[in-house]
């Protein structure tokens, strides 16, 4: 069990981080203390060109210093400075959590189409892997995720999150299972651009993992979160399927419906079942994904978790609970309750 | 008589009080057992195979039969089995020819591998309350499906699919060629395979005409000694497989003795009456792997690449290399075909020494297949030695698409795995040629079984899924994080990729 929220205004209107603080505290009776984290789009419009790396280290001597040098190598540090925290009572700093403003260089990398994103996908993966003491756990552009080990009033305490400001936000309140409640642990989980929230857990996480590094992606998160954004990201980014298809394609359609779409509709979705079939995600879950352009929420083909969409004005919703959304808006223009495997899906308006 | 006889394997003793003289068991053992004197059925215990027909037509169970009665001095090295094999040379000269599957005492993975179900924080998924699906497709998949976007805000597939086999149930039934087994026992699974949406493989011997009814559900094979082989019979197939190997017997061809080929089964497989049919060990236009694939996209075009076609291998060292040059070809699944897999007829000694078990077989060129990046593009067919729904179930978990199952199939037609397939004699109508044993196998009745047990297994099968919380077969396939291993030892494991039970 765990609590998520998320909003995007679609105008791109900024929002401060106070009220999802709010709307994610009530939800405390679906998490226990051991997580909680948030992740903004618009969080750093000054240096919105460079990758702002945010980065756990347990000192900062030995896997800064590691950091620092890998960093170097790879491009240029354009700033970079500990992310202010403020000490609560029951939230202690167990981790120095620092950011970075980086480019990599672009010539340093052969054999890929986005070698940007495959250098920073690189360093993350090297980092995570090889420096003892060092996580990097946000890693795209004009985004900020910020989160521990601790309820979600405190955790935003600690940051100061209503200092932020954004046009998406997502929360998230953890009841931890799989893995304890480290830090690192919390969700949002975030890669490049791409952030996910996610309340539920992966039944066909063996499946997805051995379908999902085939094409050369690396786990090393030791959660089943990772992999939807990796899910997300070869989908969406290298398969460049739409939004709506990509969901269609992680929680597909079941046969008996397929059989009876229109012969158009039928032979889509059995190319994506077929296609995708090692990426079809099994077991109970409510996911909300994110990219700059916007988020999709989403549930299992069967619905074992609860979410729940609204609107208002240029706003939209999800969340595991009504109330939550109801502290951040009062007057929702619509509030309604997706099936099983529908995608909700808000862009930002061009 | 240097030699003299050796003990008898089997002992059948008639209980006498019991017995009413019907005389049934005389009628239906072909192996000559039974024999009656006077007011007395007199057993020749020595010509018995254990085929359990005296016993299952006996309508007072007036029959016993005991397992190695008289038994040599017990020695862990020279065992009966490995003194009888020196006898039978010593009197013969010849290779020791066997049936059915690998004999030696192996352990077997499938036992010592454990599944998984969930508790609370996933909650498992009822199959009789929510869809489970077990729909297969076996076949070319694409790489990445492309759309466009249609005026009407439509998505137009642009990605172009491959033809594909499509399986209600990821069970089918391996090659077992008319000769080698009766056209009822072909028969009966045809219809089996028929009624629950499945496939069935032809073998080697060509195709029936009386089988024409169910070519939509039979894959035809292609093997080195192309009996039975012409556009005619690769039309009809559903699909197309190139028999490369077997289990059984890697490195060498089938084996059909002259005793089986019957006249009907001469024009099947359109060779001689009577003359044994030997397939060569390799085919004679297959001598690399490019040769191979020529092989493949030859048959594709005879066929107008309508059809799939798989490449079927037994499972032998470097069988995951080997799968990884079938699926760069334009071959459409591969088979493997682990060390435990039947057969009517091998030598001895390739049956039970020649090749890898299945389970180890499936994760490595599952795995290797996975690293090379074309694992999702082509099926991957597992066989050899399964035995029920949780072996099924565990050879999905390791990356197979679907199974074929042979032995079982025949089991559930009344065989008792007696291992005599190669002598033609089968009381119970399958592994034989001879009219009045065949006419003892009713397709109508056999057929039910066969879909019987392909049901009961999908059914379990579905309840295991649910109980893991998997509502759609692609979610177990390659699972193996629902797995465990119980007492195998690290290095299996780690082939297996799978941890050990408490980790």
């Amino acid at each position: 069990m765990c609590g998520i929220i998320s909003v995007i205004d679609r105008s791109k209107n900024y929002m401060d981080g106070g009220a999802i603080k709010n709307a994610l505290a009530l939800m405390n009776e679906r998490g226990s203390g051991e997580g909680a984290g948030y992740a903004v789009y618009g969080a750093y419009p000054d240096y919105k060109d460079y990758y702002a790396l945010h980065v756990f280290y347990d000192n900062i001597v030995e896997p800064k210093e590691a950091v620092e040098e890998l960093l170097e190598k790879w491009g240029k540090i354009e700033y970079a400075e500990e992310i202010p925290t403020y000490e609560q009572d029951r939230l202690r700093k167990q981790h120095i959590p620092w950011r970075y403003f980086f480019k990599p260089d672009i010539r340093l990398l052969a054999g890929t189409c986005s070698p940007e994103e495959d250098a920073i996908i690189n360093i993350v993966n090297k980092v995570n892997t090889e420096i003892k003491g060092a996580l990097i756990f946000s890693s795209g552009k004009d985004i900020g995720v910020f989160k521990a080990s601790g309820w979600p009033e405190d955790v935003a305490n600690f940051y100061r999150i209503e200092d932020y400001e954004g046009y998406i936000w997502m929360g998230h309140n953890r009841y931890p299972t799989n893995t304890s409640g480290w830090w690192g642990g919390a969700h949002p989980f975030n890669l490049l651009n791409w952030s996910v929230i996610h309340n539920g857990e992966i039944t066909s996480y063996g499946t997805n993992r051995r379908y999902i590094e085939s094409f050369g992606y690396k786990c090393t998160m030791k959660t089943d979160t990772e992999v939807v954004a990796y899910l997300a990201d070869l989908l969406g980014r290298r398969h460049e399927l739409p939004e709506e298809l990509s969901v269609k394609a992680l929680a597909p359609p079941f046969w008996d419906d397929i059989d009876r779409m229109s012969e158009n509709e039928r032979d889509l979705h059995t190319a994506l079942r077929m296609a995708y079939g090692g990426a079809l995600m099994n077991g109970p879950f409510a996911i909300v994904i994110a990219k700059p352009e916007g988020i999709v929420g989403f549930t299992d083909r069967i619905k074992l978790r609860p979410m729940i969409a609204a609107e208002s004005g240029d706003r939209l919703y999800i969340s595991s609970e009504e109330a939550a959304i109801r502290t951040m808006e009062q007057n929702l223009d619509r509030v309604w309750m997706p099936s099983a495997g529908e995608p909700v899906i808000g862009m930002v308006r061009r | 008589m240097t030699i003299g006889s050796t003990p008898v394997k089997f002992k059948i003793t008639i209980d006498n009080e019991q017995c009413m003289l019907c005389e049934r068991c005389i009628e239906n053992c072909s192996y000559g057992v039974f024999r009656r004197e006077g007011q007395k059925i007199i057993p020749d215990s020595r010509k018995c195979t254990a085929c359990h027909r005296c016993m299952a037509m006996c309508p007072r169970d007036a029959i016993t039969m005991q397992e190695k009665p008289n038994d040599y001095r017990s020695h862990p090295v020279w065992t009966r089995e490995a003194r009888e094999a020196i006898y039978n040379q010593a009197k013969t000269g010849r290779i020791i020819l066997s049936g059915m599957g690998n004999a030696a005492d192996y352990p077997i993975i499938f036992d010592r591998l454990v599944l998984d179900a969930c508790q609370v924080t996933n909650p498992s998924i009822d199959p009789l309350r929510e869809p489970m699906e077990l729909r297969t497709y076996i076949g070319k998949k694409p790489r990445r499906v492309k759309v466009s976007k249609k005026g009407s805000g439509d998505y137009n597939l642009e990605t172009k699919l491959a033809p594909n086999l499509k399986l209600e149930t990821p069970i089918m039934i391996g090659h077992m060629s008319y000769g080698a087994i009766s056209l009822n026992a072909q028969l009966s699974m045809a219809k089996a395979v028929s009624e629950v949406g499945t496939f069935m493989g032809t073998g080697e011997g060509g195709l029936h005409k009386d089988l024409y009814p169910y070519q939509n559900n039979m894959i035809v094979q292609v093997a080195s000694g192309r009996f039975g082989v012409d556009i005619n019979y690769l039309e009809r197939g559903a699909a197309i497989e190139i028999k490369v190997g077997q289990g059984a017997k890697p490195g060498i061809g089938g084996h059909l003795p002259g005793e089986k080929v019957s006249e009907d089964v001469s024009k099947t497989r359109m060779i001689p009456l009577h003359s044994d049919a030997i397939s060569p060990a390799p085919h004679h236009d297959i001598y690399s792997i490019e040769d191979l694939a020529q092989l493949v996209r030859s048959l594709k075009e005879a066929t107008e690449w309508k059809k799939p076609v798989f490449v079927k291998i037994a499972a032998v060292h470097h069988a995951p290399a080997i799968a990884a040059g079938i699926a760069r070809s334009s071959a459409d699944a591969v088979v493997v075909d682990g060390f435990r897999g039947g057969t009517g007829a091998a030598p001895r000694v390739f049956r039970d020494n020649v090749g890898i078990p299945i389970e180890a077989a499936v994760a490595a060129v599952d795995e290797k297949l996975r690293d090379q990046g074309v694992r999702n593009e082509i099926s991957v067919i597992a066989s050899g030695g399964i035995r029920d729904s949780a072996d099924l179930t565990k050879t999905i978990a390791l990356g197979a698409d679907a199974v074929y199952i042979g032995t079982a199939a025949l089991v559930a037609m009344g065989c008792r795995v007696c291992g005599s397939c190669y002598r033609g004699l089968c009381p119970w109508g399958i592994a034989t040629q001879r009219q009045d044993l065949v006419d003892r196998l009713n397709p109508d009745e056999a057929s039910h079984n066969v879909a019987n047990l392909i049901n009961g297994w999908t059914l379990e099968l579905a309840e295991l899924m649910g109980a893991a919380g998997i509502n759609s077969i692609e979610s177990l396939r390659g699972n193996r994080d629902r797995l465990r291993g119980y007492m195998l030892d690290e290095g299996i494991m780690k082939v297996l990729d799978v941890k050990m039970v408490g980790a």
